[in-house]
């Protein structure tokens, strides 16, 4: 992923002024055999794409456990991406299957937390889909940007304000 | 010989924990011979300032039950341990918040609006809300702060263990007193601190239902369905917790035909029940053969058959979940300005 990240650097950021200085941090899933070769193909093909997301590759996509995209949210992630084989097109045979339903139930679960559910979204990226990869990623990131940032974070700040208002 | 001093108090609790620990029924008398109670709030006349007056670290074992939901839970649990050479978090709602704990639905403001002035019962023309602080003719009231966010135990002090279940059962009670006694009597090591007092399966494990076909077709509650006492659960259509939830409880509720809830917590190797049971639900759904023709919609379609994930994965465990409590999106618009 080395060419990737290099390349991407030299776009630069949306105006993050404009924004309010807000930078959206992404965490992007990518399987094994099927999107993590995607997104090296987006590299060495140079696309060039917003810095804000960072790859975790998995075997399968079917093993990003909703603890894992429950954690990223917890620790500060405005948005979580899990990208996997086409249908049919597991190496595994089923295993994106599975991880569709998952992430249907996690999307109506991150609901009743308050959270938008749009801020995990899950994409289907091939081995020879650079071109579905940058084009995720851009449009993701956007529209995190729109929505800003996760409000967890801001909950954490205020239960520590209450916290030391209370100690006085 | 020193007798073992236990005290046991309720924080945001119902009080079934306290009576669990008069079901181990003739065993108590045993209990009686071997401890003495320094403190229990709903069976002896104690107080607080009885409690003051100890040393430290002289009650032997403190049981806390319920979660942490106000300032006079969290001043009560933070003198107990002070006080205490063991501090057992006990029973669901102290160990993870519990029933209570799904109070995290919702907030402070929002809560005390509801149950002062929107109920179908609230004639409050005034608007009157309980204070913290209130001058009376005879001298200044306090009530306790109720806390925004539903807490757990170890969240304000440290735990030494862990008795999950709604409440506990009696023989993880009786387990554990009699390695309190070994303990106290004859200097037997006790176990490693942080131990959870249950198993490290999860109830399948204990449940000695026959899992057959392994799928779900529709899932139905409780009273929807007659549900056959051989059968899995989940393979009857009824949502059971087992496959996230700690064993050790001896599958009581099964037992008696009805579902697991989930009030043993999460297993060993997680952190979040919801989590763990959230998946291996979505992948028992029975679907036709062609699903790879099937569109994202027709899933989120399948997925609905699931009504409130969050109050049936969570039923016990919100507080202790990664997400915690529930959070609201700012639009774009306020954040910006």
């Amino acid at each position: 992923m080395s060419s990737t990240q290099h390349e991407t650097q030299a776009a630069p950021a949306a105006n993050p002024a404009a924004e309010g200085g807000f930078e959206p941090k992404i965490i992007a899933f990518c399987c094994n055999w099927c999107s993590y070769a995607g997104a090296d193909l987006a590299g060495v093909s140079r696309l060039q794409m917003p810095t804000n997301f960072l790859v975790l590759r998995a075997m399968c996509s079917a093993r990003v456990d909703p603890e894992h995209v429950l954690r990223a949210f917890a620790k500060g992630a405005d948005g979580v991406l899990v990208l996997g084989c086409h249908p049919a097109d597991c190496h595994y045979i089923g295993g994106n299957y599975r991880t569709r339903r998952r992430i249907a139930l996690l999307k109506m679960l991150l609901e009743q937390y308050g959270l938008d559910p749009d801020r995990l979204h899950l994409e289907w990226v091939s081995a020879s889909e650079g071109v579905k990869f940058q084009s995720t990623i851009k449009e993701f990131t956007e529209k995190i940007r729109e929505m800003g940032p996760n409000p967890l974070k801001e909950a954490e700040k205020e239960e520590k304000a209450e916290k030391a208002k209370m100690a006085h | 010989m020193a007798k073992v001093k236990i005290a046991q108090y309720w924080g945001a609790g119902c009080g079934g924990c306290d009576v669990a620990l008069l079901d181990i029924d003739e065993k108590i008398l045993g209990v009686a011979e071997i401890a003495d109670i320094a403190f229990w709030p709903i069976a002896v006349d104690t107080k607080l300032k009885d409690v003051e007056a100890m040393p430290d670290k002289s009650i032997t074992v403190t049981l806390y039950n319920g979660a942490i939901r106000n300032s006079e839970n969290e001043h009560v649990a933070k003198l107990l341990r002070q006080k205490s050479a063991i501090m057992v978090s006990f029973g669901s709602c102290a160990c993870y918040g519990g029933i209570p704990g799904l109070a995290n639905v919702t907030n402070r403001k929002d809560l005390t609006d509801y149950v002062y002035t929107k109920t179908f019962s609230s004639v409050n023309p005034g608007g009157v809300k309980p204070q913290t602080k209130y001058q009376a003719p005879e001298g200044e009231l306090e009530l306790p702060v109720l806390y925004d966010t539903v807490l757990t135990l170890d969240d304000v002090v440290d735990v030494d263990y862990y008795m999950p279940g709604c409440p506990p059962a009696v023989s993880l009670i009786n387990t554990f007193l009699g390695v309190v006694e070994k303990h106290v009597k004859e200097g037997a090591p006790l176990p490693p601190k942080g131990s959870v007092i249950a198993s490290q399966k999860t109830l399948c494990d204990e449940c000695g239902r026959t899992k057959d076909v392994k799928t779900v077709e529709h899932i139905r509650l409780p009273h929807e369905v007659e549900i056959d006492p051989k059968k899995c659960m989940i393979e009857q259509g009824v949502i059971c917790l087992g496959p996230a939830t700690r064993a050790g409880c001896g599958a009581q509720c099964l037992q008696a035909n009805q579902p697991c809830r989930g009030c043993m917590g999460p297993t060993a190797a997680v952190m979040d029940q919801g989590g763990s049971m959230l998946s291996a639900l979505a992948s028992v759904f029975k679907t036709a053969d062609n699903e790879s023709q099937l569109s994202e919609d027709d899933i989120l379609q399948l997925m609905t058959e699931i009504k409130d994930p969050l109050g049936t994965f969570y039923a016990f465990t919100m507080p202790k979940s990664i997400i915690k409590r529930k959070v609201s999106e700012r639009k774009k618009a306020e954040v910006s300005q």
